[in-house]
């Protein structure tokens, strides 16, 4: 029961980095119908920038509250710019070329910022600073809940509802939902889709380098290559919840977080990373619009 | 007779194999050799993806991951089933076992996923090959994390000529065939060629399993040729290389995906000095290549077509 209580805290603990990652994936599917293989890649960068910026500001050393928060919000800031900068370079030119050309030119942007990534920060795993000392806040019986897993999930919920008031109760937030349920319609409407998909890079972006920042926190090794499965993962979280759908991406982060832990501590670790690849295919098998999604006829 | 005739190229071909591969023995040394043959391999590979990414339309990214599954089932086999019987029957045993028992892994991936729009197939694709992988690091009975040895050399230069000109014909007369005609009608509008009452969803199937039963043969006659097989040769690198053969060749030129094929073979080991920065010249290509020319270098034109010499810009 203990070990059972403990392994739900690590599950959403991973789970709400899944969520945020995911919610990226949702939403530039949402604007642009395109699965953005570089978002897990941005991930790694956030996780990068946090390592260097904690180093540079000497938040590594000291460690404080307020340097976690100035190193995570500017880390946020650094990848909100370069996923619009990956949109503006990658992905707008090709935007009335098939999508397969889309498609490919995302693979070679995540390839780009992978193997970049390892001329440029080096192949090397490194050892991400405790910017925020880790003790446990509760104990019971075997249970930890450290602050550190409570931290994760408290800002990403915050990061949630944040989003939830942008995408709902804002005039972009608007905007947004307009592109993704009719992108011609709502150009025509006067709406500059140009800039509501840059928004939705940055944003999406933003919530993926705080993944990064946080899972530093919890797992220290970071290297180039980090973003590859948990992108693969997130991805499947989004279309567990539905793609395109914003809660159904957090409850598909949740749940995929959970599973992979129990499977782990109650099967064997090193399939640990098979269970998304099997939730991928139950999914597309039984319900392939996802647990929240409706489902689409396509039309000409 | 008739067949004879029809047949009279590819037949010429796969006999040249003898003069050439004697003529090769006697000029070149084995590192060229290997070079060669892994041409051979490579173009089967591109080939097959080919048919899948460039001809129906789809995007496979696990090509390495049928590769693996057909290397290690055949190296099973080889070591553990027919292992003494003479090479003239265990070739064709082990090769056709490697791309059965890969045309199966694409029926179990491809399923599910082709029913669906092209780009869910990319991403599951993506983590089958990481799932293989992860699969047999972990069966100790293919030697897990030491890789698998001591496989008889059943494949050399001939049999990866020959097996390189079946692959090629048998792909190249399935495109000009009504079933070809299918595949491209699925490439070109999904839902148009639905409405024309084909089923769309077998098709794709088929090209897919058909795809990963030739890099299942291609796997076995590496395994074969080498000796020895790892994981690390079957990374998503591998798949990523396929790609950007299929890519830079031109999607939907078997043609294409050949000379590629061959191109980036023979770069690869004259830039080995540039090891390092393979991976980032191949993203960067690939990006390239999509903005300023997306059809590839010979778009969807073989090099036997006159409309390709008399004209370039036709289209």
């Amino acid at each position: 029961m203990d070990q059972l209580l403990q392994q739900l805290i690590n599950g959403l603990a991973w789970g709400a980095i899944y969520a945020l990652i995911a919610l990226g994936y949702t939403m530039v599917y949402g604007v642009l119908r395109l699965i953005n293989f570089a978002h897990g890649d941005v991930y790694m960068v956030g996780a990068m920038m946090a390592y260097y910026l904690a180093h540079w500001l000497g938040f590594a050393v000291a460690p404080s509250t307020i340097g976690f928060v100035i190193v995570l919000t500017s880390s946020m800031l650094i990848c909100g710019a370069l996923g619009a900068l990956i949109e503006l370079v990658a992905y707008r030119p090709l935007r009335n070329r098939p999508r397969m050309s889309m498609l490919i030119t995302a693979i070679g942007v995540s390839m780009l910022l992978e193997f970049g990534g390892q001329r440029v920060f080096g192949p090397d795993p490194k050892f991400f600073p405790q910017l925020i000392e880790s003790r446990s806040l509760f104990k019971a019986g075997a249970v930890v809940l450290t602050n550190i897993d409570l931290l994760v999930i408290c800002v990403s919920l915050f990061l949630m509802v944040v989003l939830r008031f942008i995408v709902l109760r804002t005039k972009i937030g608007l905007a947004v939902r307009a592109v993704s349920f009719s992108f011609e319609t709502s150009s025509l409407m006067g709406i500059n889709v140009n800039t509501v998909i840059s928004v939705t890079f940055v944003i999406g972006s933003a919530l993926a380098a705080a993944a990064g920042a946080m899972v530093g926190l919890r797992n220290p090794k970071i290297e180039p290559l980090m973003g590859v499965l948990p992108g693969v993962k997130a991805f499947v979280a989004a279309v567990l919840g539905g793609i395109g759908n914003f809660p159904g991406a957090v409850v598909g982060g949740l749940v995929m977080g959970v599973t992979e832990t129990l499977v782990a501590a109650y099967f064997s670790s090193t399939y640990r990373d098979a269970v998304a690849f099997v939730i991928l295919i139950v999914v597309l098998l039984v319900r392939p619009a996802g647990l929240f999604g409706k489902v689409t006829v396509e039309k000409v | 007779m008739e067949l004879l005739k029809r047949n009279a190229v590819p037949l010429l071909l796969v006999a040249a194999q003898w003069p050439v591969g004697w003529l090769l023995s006697q000029t070149v040394n084995s590192y060229y050799l290997q070079i060669i043959v892994y041409i051979g391999i490579n173009a089967m590979l591109a080939v097959s993806l080919n048919l899948i990414n460039g001809i129906t339309g789809q995007f496979s990214l696990g090509h390495a991951g049928f590769m693996a599954v057909g290397a290690y089932v055949s190296a099973a086999c080889s070591l553990f089933l027919v292992n003494g019987w003479p090479a003239a029957l265990a070739l064709p045993a082990i090769l056709l076992a490697g791309g059965l028992a890969a045309a199966l892994a694409g029926l179990v991936v491809g399923l599910p996923t082709l029913r669906l729009r092209g780009d869910y197939l990319a991403i599951t694709t993506l983590g089958f090959g990481e799932i293989i992988r992860v699969v047999i690091l972990n069966t100790a009975a293919v030697g897990g994390a030491r890789g698998l040895g001591g496989m008889p050399p059943l494949s050399d230069f001939a049999s990866v000529y020959a097996c390189t000109i079946v692959c090629v014909l048998v792909i190249w007369r399935l495109v000009h065939s009504p079933l070809g005609k299918a595949f491209t009608a699925v490439r070109e509008d999904e839902i148009a060629a639905a409405a024309m009452g084909i089923d769309t969803t077998r098709y794709k199937i088929t090209a897919f399993v058909l795809g990963a039963f030739w890099a299942g043969v291609a796997g076995a006659l590496f395994a074969h040729f080498i000796g020895y097989i790892h994981t690390n040769s079957f990374t998503f690198l591998k798949s990523v290389e396929v790609v950007v053969m299929v890519v830079l060749g031109g999607m939907g030129s078997i043609s294409g995906a050949i000379i590629a094929a061959a191109v980036l073979t023979v770069l690869t080991e004259a830039l080995r000095f540039l090891a390092d920065y393979r991976m980032i010249i191949y993203s960067v290509l690939l990006i390239v290549m999509m903005l300023t020319r997306p059809g590839g270098l010979l778009g969807r034109h073989e090099i036997t077509q006159w409309r390709f010499w008399s004209s370039r810009t036709a289209r």
